[in-house]
């Protein structure tokens, strides 16, 4: 007899499949032709054994095997039967683009994205001045709650994060002031770089960290879960509903916690010039008064109510763009926190050349 | 019965954090059968299921499932346990972020030493018993209510286990696909043989698919038995039940 008999285990299930593949590979290296599995003793079968066998034996064919089945029970011919693997089809892969038709069609989306946040912009805008003049739309108690969320809950990171940026300018100025013996001058420089920069970019990263990124998640969360959906049929726009009282809240509480941050940064600045300095705590003070101008606290705020809109519109704008479930609630809204922190800090370049060259002099 | 208990639990008393749910349930499911649990919202079916997948631990009483005391087996062992029951949960629980086919394939990819040709053939093969040959590369979002039950099952049941809970299967499904994904869970055990037991309330489902009824009535079983006998039950919640 020319053929090989190969007795099969007792079980051949996803367990064992690994090791009788291994086992099974010599018969395709093997010159005879004639090849029987015998099943004579399997009394374990299940869908993974069965279609490995049947997928095993296939490929026996492919090598110009003749492949018999012997000795199977009516339970394990049935399995067989149950379980008769599905032959795929290569997947086909989709046609390469030109490279200009990719670069029309990124610039062709990003135009997109420009024009959604534009609309929305305006959107958010005309609800805000409605909602303005007409009680209802205000949600007084709304705006309250969010207040206290994104500002008082902000009070102790921001206070913290400022004073200690504060103390290092004060550190990293005094070593290079004192050889001039200009040692008071550190409370210039901290007093102008924490209102008219620092202050104010350093909240606004720290709020769209906090609740920017809380902003875009509860978005997308009630727009995955249809809630946004069952706002709009019941006739109620989302924009003025949930929009408008963060954007409200936003406008009062930033500016109020970069006045907190810029008043706790020169305090920072203050403990370096009275301890390392040996500068006295009010020739320190007076010297700050004595160098701000309104400019620089103007500057400040406008850069704290321009940032507070950034990071309205562009956790609003994400949180609506969420797909999917919780991965899309995800991937927006670590979207949303680079794209607001990406953005404050461009609105704060163009403000402070614009500030710099041609703001108003007080 | 003569079949042997695959299911066994004995003087089951749980529930949530310290609140009581079920008390003193005893109760065993043999091979090849369809225990249908059932009763009124807030009686504690699903958290008797929850129990029974070990997804909740009681406050006393004993599970044993293919034999093993669910309770007293040490986490790893309790882990490749699990392996061998299949859950279909009631909104499907399939992840989102992933293709039905890859959802199909956790079980064998995180279980298995197989290579991916083979399951990807098993994975199609699965697919096809549910009725979802041609779903493989669709994320659930782009499922029906009735289809993404489906893929559900083809993950419950990838790796074959003997055992298999399903909590509401029929829930928020139109009465067509609801009795299909029941003619499904027939053939199923009778292609697989495997032992199912099913949360439900939906008395249409249960006259199709349950070999055994336990009703749950605050907590305690109020009946145990076949249909025929549940009809003809003197038992008061039962009987409310039935007859509305």
């Amino acid at each position: 007899m020319n053929a090989i008999i190969h007795k099969l285990p007792e079980r051949i299930t996803y367990y064992e499949v690994p090791s009788l593949e291994s086992e099974l590979k010599s018969l395709l290296k093997n010159p005879l032709k004639e090849i029987v599995l015998d099943f004579g003793e399997v009394h374990t079968l299940d869908s993974t054994g069965a279609v490995f066998i049947q997928s095993f034996a296939n490929r026996l064919r492919e090598a110009d095997k003749q492949v018999r089945f012997e000795g199977m029970s009516a339970n394990v011919s049935h399995t067989l039967q149950l379980f008769a693997p599905i032959e795929s089809k290569p997947a086909s892969k989709p046609a390469k683009e030109n490279i200009f038709v990719r670069i029309g069609d990124s610039a062709h989306q990003w135009m997109s994205y420009f024009i959604e946040s534009l609309v929305l912009f305006a959107d958010i805008f005309y609800w805000a001045f409605v909602a303005f003049f007409r009680k209802k739309l205000r949600r007084r108690s709304e705006v309250i709650n969010q207040g206290v969320q994104i500002g008082v809950n902000a009070l102790f990171i921001v206070g913290l994060i400022a004073f200690l940026i504060g103390f290092i300018l004060a550190l990293q100025s005094a070593a290079q002031l004192r050889l001039f013996g200009a040692n008071i001058y550190v409370a210039d420089l901290v007093a102008v770089a924490m209102i008219s920069e620092m202050g104010p970019l350093i909240t606004a990263i720290l709020v769209a960290g906090r609740s920017g990124s809380a902003i875009t998640a509860e978005i997308a969360t009630m727009k995955v879960s249809e809630e946004i959906d069952a706002l709009n049929v019941m006739g109620v726009d989302p924009l003025p509903y949930l929009i408008v009282p963060k954007l409200y809240a936003l406008l009062i509480v930033l500016p109020l916690l970069t006045v907190f941050a810029n008043v706790i940064g020169i305090i920072g600045g203050a403990v370096i010039g009275v301890t390392y300095l040996d500068i006295d705590l009010l020739p320190f003070f007076k010297e700050v008064i004595s160098v701000l101008r309104y400019k620089e606290i103007f500057t400040g705020l406008v850069k704290s109510v321009t940032f507070a809109v950034i990071i309205l519109l562009t956790a609003t704008y994400f949180g609506f763009k969420a797909r999917g479930g919780a991965e899309g609630v995800g991937k927006v809204t670590t979207s949303s926190v680079v794209a607001s922190i990406f953005f404050v800090i461009v609105a704060d370049s163009i403000l402070g050349l614009i500030f710099y060259f041609g703001g108003p002099s007080f | 019965m003569t079949s042997k208990a695959l299911i066994k639990v004995e003087n089951l008393t749980g529930g949530y954090n310290e609140t009581v749910i079920l008390k003193d349930v005893s109760f065993e499911v043999y091979e090849g059968e369809i225990l249908v649990i059932l009763g009124t919202s807030g009686c504690g079916k699903t958290t008797l299921l929850k129990h029974l997948i070990g997804l909740l631990y009681p406050f006393s009483g004993k599970i044993y499932l293919l034999g093993h005391d669910l309770l007293s087996l040490p986490e790893k062992k309790a882990m490749i346990l699990m392996r061998k029951i299949g859950v279909l949960f009631q909104n499907g629980a399939l992840l989102n972020s992933i293709t039905v086919a890859d959802n199909v394939a956790i079980p064998y990819e995180q279980h298995t030493n197989l290579k991916t040709d083979l399951i990807n053939q098993l994975v199609r093969l699965k697919l096809k018993l549910v009725g979802l040959p041609h779903a493989a590369e669709l994320l659930p979002s782009e499922l029906s209510g009735g289809m993404r039950k489906r893929a559900a099952l083809a993950r419950a049941i990838a790796l074959d286990p003997p055992i298999l809970f399903a909590d509401e299967p029929a829930a928020g499904l139109d009465p067509v696909t609801a009795a299909s994904l029941d003619r499904l869970l027939l053939d199923l055990r009778k292609l697989l043989g495997m032992t199912l037991v099913v949360v439900t309330h939906e008395l249409t489902s249960i006259k199709r698919i349950a070999d055994r009824i336990l009703f749950l009535d605050k907590g305690r079983i109020a009946f145990l038995g076949t249909m025929e006998q549940a009809m003809a039950s003197e038992s008061e919640p039962v009987k409310k039940f039935f007859n509305p």
